[in-house]
């Protein structure tokens, strides 16, 4: 009974419900499929004792009638997450051999509701990067192969591990995180449903810190109620991080009812960016008729900031990496590098930091030194706090006006290949974020929903943003989007 | 606003981050490429705008101010590159 693999977190659960499948079964059939599939590199630290063992403790529970709705639910982590006893790296060089001796509260909450970690998935380094080409465990695979072609693709980053696993069939979810577009570029580069809650939805303890207001986890999925199903095991209030917002978790997937009628939809003109792709303004067009035929009404709105998002989003988030990653110093945990005769503690922290980060991590830690550095605070970072507001404001307005969801393009692209942008100028990549960093900056939930595919055959995905605290309506948008969309395609397997 | 060989040495010096002399003048131009990006946000109209210090408006929770945690210096210790006799080791910082 192969076709395990291929069953929705929500049919899972119902099958384990009634007995039609064991967790040990569905756990047994997905550590399989992660077996023979190295070479989509998507697991990196596998887990199959610890599985094994949560399996068993979620058979017995299902046995007794506790049946939370993620019970006996294989997953993967990213590798970003601390997991008790298991390598937890962020994808460096930096945190190897640290095995932490806590859990985070995303994967505690997952673990007490019954599910199972099949093992951590590949990253960009510390989250930084956009085609999970950054990592210390080499690149993470698309499972996705352009027609005729077998030229590897990425599968998007920094969560690329956990998108290519899902879309593999290795996983039923997975937890991605999203600083400028983690979760939602790699969801949409694969086909897959992938949300960022709104910030402080999710508790960040536990979590490697990147960009502290931007961090946020998220579930990514097959299906928009499996996001939400998972979405509502990971998310409230937690009092060990102190920006986790003290707000009541409905029942998210009780929300998904289809019923869009009336809601406005914004579609932002800003978005419309010189250059890009016909096939991305046609996909994005099709998704305004899906929402129409839904009975929303769409409407013309204006984010005039939108274009400064990405330049103040590379001031804020390096800063907050360069201080973030300064514990990095070789004394506590991780790597710590061999010493001369005579260096001293200042000629630690270089060399340790110097062999432990990698390009990117060392590129932004120092622009982020750099821009916070006297002198430079106010031109830079205060500047850009000063849009970072703007753009928030661009959205609260928009909302006011009565907007109930803005849809937009996902990514300027579909998958490209691996290798693609090695000579390309950093600006590039970041560009890749365009559509999604302006969600970050303004705290807002935003998902990636599978809508199409390109003239290769590649998955295209359109982006729905929602109001602060509202991701119950918005995946209900989003589910009415999945469902006239009618995304049933998947990848071929090579692997 | 151009960025110099000295700058970048001065930057990574600051970032605790070794950089051999002959990568300077690469790293210099990244910075360059880089800001020169972000230069845009000068053109935005930012006056009597606050900087953003919270995305949610909402006020930190406060807690009593007792100790919850400790007294656990192994898991402490447990994954120093260099721990001796319950503390950390590093090279000598004092002559």
């Amino acid at each position: 009974m192969n076709d395990l693999t291929d069953l929705t977190i929500a049919d899972a659960r119902d099958a384990l419900r009634r007995g039609d499948t064991t967790a040990a079964e569905l756990t047994d059939a997905h550590l399989e499929a992660v077996e023979t599939a190295g070479a989509l590199n998507a697991f990196v630290h596998r887990t199959p004792e610890i599985a094994r063992e949560q399996a068993r403790a979620a058979d017995a529970r299902l046995k007794g009638g506790d049946t939370p709705a993620m019970c006996g639910i294989p997953i993967g982590v990213k590798d970003l997450f601390c997991t008790r006893g298991v390598p937890s790296q962020a994808g460096s060089r930096i945190l190897e051999g640290f095995r932490p001796e806590y859990e985070s509260t995303v994967t505690t909450r997952l673990f007490e509701a019954g599910s199972v970690m099949l093992g951590k998935l590949n990253m960009d380094e510390f989250a930084m990067g956009s085609s999970n080409e950054t990592s210390v465990y080499g690149d993470a695979v698309n499972p996705w192969r352009a027609t005729g072609s077998d030229a590897p693709l990425t599968p998007g980053g920094s969560s690329g591990g956990s998108a290519s696993a899902v879309a593999a069939r290795l996983c039923l979810g997975a937890l991605g995180t999203d600083t400028g577009g983690s979760i939602r570029q790699p969801a949409a580069f694969t086909g897959t449903v992938g949300i960022k809650p709104t910030y402080g939805r999710v508790s960040r303890w536990g979590i490697v810190a990147f960009a502290s207001s931007l961090d946020q986890a998220g579930p990514m999925t097959r299906t928009v109620r499996d996001a939400a199903i998972m979405l509502g095991a990971m998310a409230g209030h937690d009092p060990k991080d102190s920006t986790s917002a003290d707000v009541a978790v409905p029942d998210f997937e009780a929300m998904l009812t289809g019923d869009i009628r009336g809601q406005v939809i914004g579609i932002p003109g800003e978005y419309r960016m010189e250059g890009m792709p016909a096939e991305i303004d046609t996909l994005w067009q099709q998704g305004i008729e899906m929402l129409r035929d839904a009975g929303a009404e769409t409407r013309d709105i204006s984010l005039p900031h939108t274009k400064y998002a990405l330049p103040a989003y590379y001031v804020i988030a390096p800063a907050e990496a360069s201080s973030n990653l300064a514990r990095y110093d070789g004394v506590r945990f991780g790597h710590r590098a061999k010493l001369a005769p005579g260096d001293g503690i200042t000629e630690m922290y270089e060399k340790t930091r110097a062999e432990g980060f990698g390009p990117e991590v060392q590129r932004r830690v120092m622009v982020g030194t750099y821009v916070l550095s006297a002198g430079f605070y106010d031109a830079y970072y205060n500047r850009a706090r000063q849009v970072r507001a703007l753009i928030k404001r661009d959205f609260d307005e928009a909302f006011a006006a009565g907007v109930d969801a803005i849809l937009t393009p996902a990514t300027p692209s579909a998958a490209f290949p691996l290798g693609a942008m090695a000579d390309a100028d950093p600006i590039r990549m970041y560009l890749n974020d365009v559509f999604t960093v302006t969600v970050n900056l303004a705290g807002l939930p935003g998902v990636a929903v599978p809508a199409g595919l390109d003239d290769d055959g590649l998955p295209l995905g359109l982006q729905l943003i929602g109001r602060p605290w509202e991701e119950g309506a918005l995946l209900n948008v989003a589910r009415c989007l999945e469902e006239r969309a009618g995304f049933v395609a998947r990848p071929e397997k090579w692997w | 606003m151009s960025i110099d060989k000295e700058t970048a040495r001065r930057v990574a010096k600051l970032a605790r981050i070794a950089v051999p002399d002959d990568r300077l003048d690469a790293l210099a131009g990244e910075f360059n490429a880089i800001l020169g990006f972000v230069e845009q946000l000068q053109e935005v109209d930012v006056a009597g705008v606050e900087p953003m210090v919270s995305v949610t408006p909402m006020r930190l929770k406060r807690r009593d101010d007792v100790v919850t945690d400790g007294g656990q210096p192994q898991k402490i210790l447990a994954n120093a590159p260099d721990a001796r006799e319950g503390f950390f080791a590093v090279p000598k910082v004092v002559e």
